[in-house]
This record gives structure tokens, sequence and C-alpha cells, in this order.
């Protein structure tokens, strides 16, 4: 079971002129197995939601819940919320010199499973999962996300979610720069995490591109801060042909 | 901040008519003590090191009997003796050293023995020749001196381990022969209380590659200064350093790579970490390129990072050109905390912060290790990082919370550092 539901999320972000307000009282819920995708313009906080789920430092909640399958998302650490399950692949990950995407995750893996996973079945795992993604095995020995192609790093962190296999995956944007074979290679990944039981999904995109390749049960609109409108799959088409002016406009009137 | 050869040529056109500027890079050296002054702290070469602490070593403390015993393994084809009389005297200066401050002079002058480790030409050591000095007592003032000499060819690694309790003033020579192939690593894992003012002087021959590689963990102060210059053209210096210090710790290092040939390289990195009141780190690179060194690449980095309050890391980077004519030059230096960013990546994997500050500590000193090249003092390196974490970051970790979301939490941390985070050139850079 995997339920996420976010209630009247507010956040706020400092600024040089004190608190800004990002999330003005997002409300959403992903049901088992539920695939949700998040569309809007820049600057419209879809990244902010998916940073905040998270337990980003940088954010602060001033009100609303989260909960995962009834547990208090936004009392626990970052760390503690990715052991309960939660995964954000992110649009722009991070170096971390010197360290073995090998070594990160087995100890990422170690840490969520609560035990060091079985070396041989682990070994193979990790192998089927960066030959899924089109990775070469030497790709284990490399530093983490150090001088990896915006490509390879999308890939990767798909990787990891295949490996680490949380309730609810949080992609924030990540389609952006992806040639169109690394965005289906990156969208079968995602695809087959979606095939096993009962996960959930939550894709922040700025383009429709990626919904031709991972097909959402539910899209919403969101801007200036909160949901505008929500949807079929078929919201997807209007906003490709109409962009996303009349909501825009609708809030700046 | 990396310098190109571009600004390099502009910055020249300013003082076209000079051979050399006046600087601390062109000190007159000198064999007799007599012409060395007793420094007071405030010369350029001395003004970080707290002198107090030296126990006498810059100046005339008496050089005692020795307590430190030294073992060493045996090679085949390698010499490795304790000599005296004139064979020592005549390995005084071996690698072109003329001592620029008094106390350096003193123990060419006054040291009895010197250690020589004699490879010949054409010789191939496979494995490391280990040098164990062990020091027994920080009540004694000592002096030592060691000459390396590695002939035309030859290819070997010196490891130099001081350990134990010391207070000692230290010359070691390296003569570098034509086209030989040498690693120098020097240990320093001393006891709390040990002092230790070493110069390391090496000469690099044409076609040579030279590899410097300075370790320091323990003792209450250290000081090394790694040197090269090059005897033809052609030759590689890489200057490699590691340091980790403690609360009240002094650790300074200071290279200096002397171009003084045509088409000769030096590269250095030095990384340290510091955690604990007063922990005091020194980096100061200082890399002269002469006018006939035409031709000449160099690069040098220092990264710091430091682990809680209360430490301080000066780092400085040292150019002086006296010829446009240069491959590449060029600097770089970063004092800093963790970095936020990739403490979270790491925690948003479910890796607790603990473990993430310790993957990171481990990243950061762990390319440089490879890059020392000595499998079998690989594992010893990281297993004494891993002694120095479990002193501090990983007892403390209140105090090092890195991530705050309610006012209580100790984020201020981040905010309180004396250096600016991750900013190039912060932290006691040129003043």
């Amino acid at each position: 079971m995997s339920k996420l539901e976010i209630n009247d999320l507010h956040v706020t972000v400092d600024t040089e002129d004190g608190p800004k307000e990002i999330l003005k009282g997002v409300t959403l819920t992903i049901n088992d197995g539920e695939t949700h995708a998040i569309m809007g313009p820049n600057g419209s906080g879809k990244s902010t939601l998916a940073y905040s789920i998270a337990g980003h430092p940088k954010y602060t909640i001033t009100g609303g819940t989260v909960t995962l399958d009834g547990q208090d998302v936004l009392s626990l650490s970052v760390d503690e919320r990715a052991r309960a399950g939660l995964f954000l692949a992110m649009q722009y990950p991070v170096e971390v010199p010197g360290v073995s995407v090998s070594n990160f995750l087995r100890t990422a893996k170690t840490a969520i499973d609560g035990e060091a996973p079985k070396l041989r079945t682990w070994v193979k795992d990790v192998n089927a999962a960066l030959e899924q993604l089109n990775l070469d095995p030497s790709f284990g020995t490399r530093n983490v996300n150090e001088g990896f192609s915006g490509g390879e790093k999308k890939r990767h962190e798909i990787a990891q979610l295949e490996l680490l296999d949380p309730k609810v995956a949080v992609l924030d944007e990540t389609d952006s720069g992806l040639d169109i074979d690394a965005l289906k290679t990156v969208s079968e990944g995602v695809n087959r995490f979606r095939a096993r039981e009962g996960k959930g999904v939550l894709l922040i995109t700025h383009y429709t591109r990626i919904l031709r390749y991972i097909e959402p049960d539910f899209v919403h609109v969101f801007v200036d801060g909160k949901v505008a409108e929500s949807g079929g799959k078929e919201l997807a088409d209007q906003l490709e042909a109409n962009g996303y002016d009349k909501y825009v406009n609708a809030v700046t009137a | 901040m990396t310098v190109t050869t571009d600004s390099v040529r502009s910055a020249l056109e300013l003082a076209p008519e000079h051979d050399h500027v006046d600087s601390h890079l062109h000190p007159e050296g000198s064999f007799d003590v007599a012409d060395h002054e007793v420094p007071t702290g405030r010369e350029e070469i001395w003004r970080f090191t707290p002198l107090k602490r030296l126990k006498g070593l810059h100046a005339d403390a008496e050089f005692m009997r020795s307590a430190t015993t030294s073992t060493w393994n045996t090679q085949e084809g390698v010499r490795v003796e304790g000599v005296s009389g004139d064979e020592a005297r005549g390995l005084r200066g071996i690698s072109g050293l003329v001592p620029n401050t008094r106390w350096a002079a003193r123990v060419l002058a006054e040291v009895p023995s010197t250690l020589l480790i004699d490879v010949p030409a054409d010789t191939e050591v496979a494995e490391p020749i280990v040098v164990d000095l062990d020091g027994t007592d920080a009540g004694v003032t000592e002096a030592g001196h060691v000459a390396m000499r590695f002939g035309r060819h030859s290819k070997a690694i010196v490891v130099l381990n001081h350990t134990g309790s010391s207070t000692v003033a230290a010359v070691v020579e390296i003569a570098v022969g034509d086209g030989a192939d040498v690693t120098v690593v020097s240990i320093q894992d001393w006891a709390d209380d040990a002092v230790h003012l070493s110069h390391h002087q090496a000469r690099v021959g044409r076609d040579a590659t030279y590899k410097h590689a300075a370790i320091s963990f323990g003792g209450d102060l250290v000081r090394m200064d790694a040197n090269v210059t090059y005897d033809g053209p052609g030759g590689s210096a890489e200057l490699l350093g590691l340091y980790f210090a403690d609360a009240g710790q002094h650790i300074e290092h200071r290279i200096f790579a002397d171009h003084t040939a045509p088409r000769t390289k030096s590269h250095a990195v030095y990384k340290g970490a510091l955690q604990g009141e007063k922990a005091h780190t020194v980096w100061v690179g200082n890399v002269l390129i002469r006018k006939v060194a035409e031709g000449i690449e160099t690069y040098e980095e220092n990264r710091n990072l430091v682990l809680t309050d209360g430490c301080r890391a000066d780092s400085i980077p040292n150019l002086e050109i006296e010829t446009g004519e240069i491959e590449g030059a060029g600097h770089a230096s970063a004092t800093a905390r963790f970095d936020d960013t990739q403490l979270f990546y790491l925690q948003s994997r479910g890796i607790s912060e603990k473990e993430a500050q310790r993957l990171v500590v481990h990243g950061f000193f762990n390319d440089l290790i490879r890059q020392v090249g000595v499998p079998s003092i690989e594992e010893r390196l990281l297993t004494t990082v891993e002694a120095e974490l479990a002193k501090n970051v990983l007892k403390d970790l209140g105090s090092l919370a890195a991530f705050g979301q309610d006012d209580n939490a100790p984020h201020d941390v981040l905010g309180s550092s004396r250096s600016a985070p991750s900013a190039d050139n912060a932290a006691g850079t040129p003043r």
C-alpha cells in the first residue's frame, strides 16, 4: 500500500526581503498505484513542492500536512523520509567527489533496508539496473555524478529508483535536457517501477513530451503555488495545444 | 581563482625591466649558522608558526643525543645506513640545499651522522623502502639529516614513518637522478606532544619523475617545507599533502616549486580537514618560474574541510613569474564546511546524516590517497582518517547538524563559520 496525501501545504523560502510564500495551499492525494503528472510554467513552485516533500532545509513549512500511509512526513528528517518510502529523483543531481557509485548505492540500499543486501544478488541487481538504463557496468567505479553527462545523471537517478524501490517516487523534471533516446530509456525505467504493485509516482514536468511515454492517471496544472486545475490525461493535450496562458492570465488578472 | 597564461602575460608587462622581484622566494642561503638571525616570528616564512611551541628548535636549542629509534626494511640492491664522518659531511647539500634558515644551517653543521638511502643507477626497487622513526621522549630536542640518492633511471618508493614522542628538527635531502622515477612519502603520525620541524629539499634530474607526499595527523606542532628544484629540462614533480588537525594542533605545510629549468612541471594538491577548538592548519604554496624556465607547467591546489567551529585554516598560494613563455600556471584554494547539497543528496537516499558526513570526508581524501599510489599504506591512511573522524564528527553530531528546520536546531553553525562556505580563496588568504 502507498498513499501520499498532501493537504493545504504552505511553504516559504527566506529571501533578502524576508520570507516569501511559494506554495499557497497545495492539496493532492496519490492513491495506491497512481501516477500523477504536475505541469506548470517556470516559477510556479513545482520544484518547491518536490523538495518540500523530500525535506530540503531551504524550505519552511508554514502550514498543512503531508502523510505517507497515514504517517506524518513533515516531522521526519530527510533520511527518515527516504526510509519511510519516499524517493526524489532530482533535476540537478549532486556530485559527491571520491564516493563511487557502487559504494553509494550499497550504502543507500543498506540504509533503506536496515541491513546490507546479500552480496551476490546485489551485484547482479545493480548490473541489471545499470544495463537496462544503458549504463556501462564500469559506471559503478565512477564517482557519484562527477563528470556525468546530463543524460547519465538522469539515468543514474532512475537506476536508484529501481534499486531502492520506494513506495512513492517524486520525479522532478527528470525529462529536462534529455534527447529522445535517453527520454525513452528513462521512461522505460519509470514504467518498470510503476508496474510493481502499488507504487505511486508524482511526475513533475514542464513539457508534455514525457507523457507520451509515461501515461499519467491524473494531470494537474500548477500555477502560482497551487493546483489550478485537475483532470485526466486529456488535460495534457489541451496544455500542449493552448499552453499555460489562460491559467497565468487568470492569476495576474 | 585560476591564473591563466594570458593574464600572467599582461601582468608581466607591468615590470619588464626587472630580472626578478625581491621576495621571500629569493633568499640568500648560507651554510654558516652565524649568517642566520634567530627568527622573531615576524618574518614572512615564520609568521604563522607559533615559535613558542617549537621548544627552541628554530633558535639554539641543544641538539641532544637522539631518543628516536630508527629501523628499516632491506631491499635488494639498496643501501640504507647511518653514516658519519667524511661520508656524512659529503652528503650535506646533495639536493642543492643551501640553508635559508638558522635551524637548517644548524642541523647540517651539527648532526654527527646522516641516514643514507642509496639507490644505484638503473635499479628498480619493487617494494617500498620503509624507514620507521619512533620517538621515545618529547623532552629531548634533537636533529636529524636524511640523504636519499637515486641514481639515473632508478625507480623506488621511500616511506618515512614518524611515530611516538619527539622534538625534532630534520633536514631531508633528495637527489633524483636523470630519468629516475621516485616517490617519497613522509607520514607524521606522532603522539600528541611531538614537535616536528622539517625541510625536505629535492633536486629533480633531467626527465625525472618525482612524487612527494606529506601526510600529517599527529603532533602538537608539525611544520614541513617541501621544496623542489630542477637539475635539467623535462623534470616533473607532484607534491601531495593530506592533513587532519585536531583541537590545539598546529599543522603547517609549505611547498616551493622553484622552476629552475625549462619544460619542467609541478603539480601540487594538498587537502586537509580540521576539527576541534584551535585546530590550526597552514598551507603556503610557493611557485617561482625563473626566466630560464620557459615552457613549464604548474598547478597548485589546496582544499580544506572545516568540520567544527573554532578551527582556523590559512591557505596562501603564491605564484611568481619571470618569463611569459609558459605552458600553464594556475592555482586554486578553497576552505569550506560540509557541502549541504551533498549531504541532502545522500540523506535523500536514506543515508543518515552521520553516515553521509563520513562518506563525504572519505570521498574528500580518497582520490588523494589513491594518487599517493602506494597500495601498502592506502589501507592504513583510510583507517587513520576513520579514527580521526571517530574523535569528533561521528561522536558529536549534535554540534554538526547541518540542517535544522526548527529554531532550536543549531543551523547557525553553518553561518558562523570563519570561512565563507565554498568561497574560493576563503579563510585567511593573502592578508
